[in-house]
């Protein structure tokens, strides 16, 4: 993780005029598809367009004009990916709107909640950036941020707070608001965990033996790994939230191997993943019917639970085909909770694999940027920061639309800036700013103190040396 | 509205996500080889603030003025920031010059960039600490910010 001065061999340029540029492009995206919903479910320019997409456009400028005044040399290329997700994905919950409206459902404001969440995050994100100018400042808050992690974990199993919503009980309820306290603790742990592994890399890199080709880690270091299985699995028992579990542990592994380089910890915990997921498989129910509906989505289509949602969204997705079959010519309504675990799903009925490419596309764009800021950054508790914000990433939309699309067992995790839900959305914009503010360090030029120094002092040394 | 014309606004809002996507790629792409400026631009580039620089500056309040040694062996010696960069060592070219067998004889460096102060480390033995962390980088230093080479902890002071 030393390589860096190859990488500083060029200088970086701002470039805020590609990502005004992209951003102009990224709005087209979500006001084109807002109006392509208004013409393809009501046959009309959504009344509402300007007003619409003035607020959007207001958001995005705002982000844009905070980027050029207090990160300058940041990505060019992050901020247009989230907002053109971000827009697709109001587009398609306007889309589920007018369509439960029509079937007399009492939930038909997605959309417009989304967007009061969206200027939330975006809020949030100009105040991550303008308050935190140095990443490093974080360092400082290792252990405050894990234990406020574990803490918003376990905040959803004190009475009268929290809730169980649909079998998992990650929420919690304030002053009306429901909120996943989950969704920020994925932030937290991520710092945390880079704050802990750029402090004790070595110990956990060097020390171990070598069993047959792979470097085992020692018994005495498996302290925190397990630590973490502990609480994944908890997440797992109790919540009843596989994908959560998932994530986090998945996590944990990513952000451990990237910081001591050692394969023995990926074999170390993917043995525990194994034996966590036979337990899991063996001792709760929930998983072992995901199980089931993933090998034989068919057989489970009528029972209840049964497998209806999964065989539903495969349907909608067959049937959209390549080019999908336009807004407002699917029924994306016929497959529960289209707005946020499946809204992949939607996307790929009515716009087709064309768009669920560009879909995937930009998320891997995202996670290579993350991994680029990783390889520039210079300090290594900016290089782990950013791999670990980009493999939340990584591995949430691997997991939803591994699920969606029946690749691997369905877990229910939201899809990052495109599903309905407020804490994800408002977490992801602050992963974004965080990104950023990383970014923004790495590719601002060095200070540059050589030159005042080496004219004198060099030469007189180097005489010193020769005297000798 | 017809079937047509509903096949063209779904074709055309496809090719805006994808000239989008292709957009976004083509920006890495030139990003991704960096502009290799040549050296005598590079020198340019930072020119306007080392022009700034170069003025006598006249110390803002509460700017640091000195580096104080605050714990080991010299405790108490100080170099005055007008004199920067300061060299930190053991050689006789040190403007800090610590008697201290944990620090190398060209140790560490004090210099400015703009209004910060940094600390950067020229490839000592046992390494330069701010706060806890081993400096691998320029590393900006505020007041009061405990700078640990060797055995001795130094720090900025008004």
């Amino acid at each position: 993780m030393s390589q860096t001065g190859s990488l500083m061999g060029f200088v970086h340029r701002r470039r805020r005029g590609a990502e005004l540029f992209l951003l102009v492009l990224a709005l087209m995206v979500g006001i084109g598809a807002y109006a392509a919903v208004g013409l393809g479910v009501e046959g009309v320019v959504p009344a509402d367009l300007v007003g619409y997409g003035g607020w959007l456009t207001a958001l995005i400028v705002g982000a844009h004009v905070t980027v050029r005044l207090v990160a300058p040399y940041a990505d060019p290329v992050l901020l247009p990916l989230v907002a053109a997700l971000n827009g697709l994905g109001l587009a398609v919950l306007r889309r589920l709107d007018l369509t439960y409206e029509a079937n007399g459902l009492d939930q038909h404001t997605f959309a417009r909640q989304q967007l009061i969440w969206m200027t939330l995050g975006v809020v949030l994100f100009i105040a991550a950036l303008v308050l935190l100018r140095d990443h490093r400042v974080l360092q400082r808050f290792t252990y405050t941020a894990g234990l406020t992690g574990i803490l918003l974990l376990i905040l959803p199993f004190l009475p009268f707070i929290g809730r169980e919503i649909n079998g998992a009980r990650i929420w919690i309820n304030v002053a009306g608001f429901s909120f996943q306290p989950g969704e920020v603790a994925k932030v937290m742990l991520v710092i945390a965990f880079a704050g802990y592994l750029v402090l004790h890399r070595d110990a956990l890199a060097l020390a171990g033996r070598r069993v047959v080709f792979v470097d085992l880690p020692r018994g005495r270091d498996l302290g925190p790994i397990m630590a973490m299985f502990g609480v994944s699995m908890m997440i797992l028992v109790l919540q009843n939230d596989l994908g959560s579990s998932l994530l986090f542990f998945g996590l944990f592994l990513v952000m451990l191997y990237v910081a001591t380089e050692r394969p023995g910890w990926l074999v170390v915990g993917g043995l525990l993943f194994g034996a966590g997921a036979l337990a899991a498989y063996t001792f709760v129910g929930n998983v072992q019917n995901r199980f089931n509906f993933w090998l034989r989505p068919m057989d489970y289509y009528d029972q209840s639970p049964g497998s209806f949602q999964l065989v539903e969204a495969l349907f909608g997705q067959g049937w959209g085909g390549l080019i999908g079959r336009g807004f407002g010519n699917g029924f994306p309504e016929r497959v529960p909770f289209a707005y946020s675990d499946f809204i992949v799903s939607t996307i790929g009925e009515e716009l087709g694999l064309t768009a669920v490419m560009a879909i995937i596309l930009c998320y891997g764009l995202i996670v290579e940027r993350a991994l680029r800021i990783a390889l520039i950054s210079r300090d290594g508790f900016g290089k782990l920061l950013a791999v670990g914000l980009g493999a939340i990433v990584a591995l949430q939309v691997f997991v939803v639309i591994g699920g969606v699309t029946g690749l691997i067992p369905l877990t229910g995790l939201t899809t990052p800036f495109l599903s309905y839900g407020g804490s994800s959305l408002v977490a992801n914009w602050v992963v974004v700013a965080l990104l950023l503010r990383v970014s923004d360090q790495a590719r601002r030029p060095a200070p540059r103190l050589e030159p005042v120094d080496d004219s004198g002092a060099d030469s007189e040394s180097t005489q010193v040396v020769k005297l000798k | 509205m017809s079937e047509l014309t509903l096949f063209l606004i779904r074709v055309a809002f496809l090719a805006i996500l994808w000239i989008f996507v292709l957009s976004a790629i083509s920006v890495i792409r030139s990003d991704m080889f960096g502009a290799r400026v040549p050296e005598t631009a590079r020198g340019g580039a930072p020119a306007p603030q080392r022009k700034g620089n170069g003025k006598p500056r006249k110390p803002r309040r509460g700017a640091p003025t000195h580096l104080l040694v605050v714990e080991g062996a010299e405790a108490g010696t100080r170099a005055e920031l007008a004199d920067a960069p300061l060299l930190i060592g053991r050689g006789s070219d040190a403007a800090i010059k610590l008697d201290d067998d944990y620090v190398s004889t060209r140790h560490a460096r004090v210099a400015a960039s703009g209004d910060e102060w940094f600390v950067e480390d020229l490839g000592s033995t046992n390494g330069t600490y701010v706060g806890p962390v081993r400096i691998t980088q320029p590393t900006t230093i505020g007041l009061g910010v405990q700078v640990r080479v060797g055995k001795t902890i130094l720090e900025l002071r008004k």
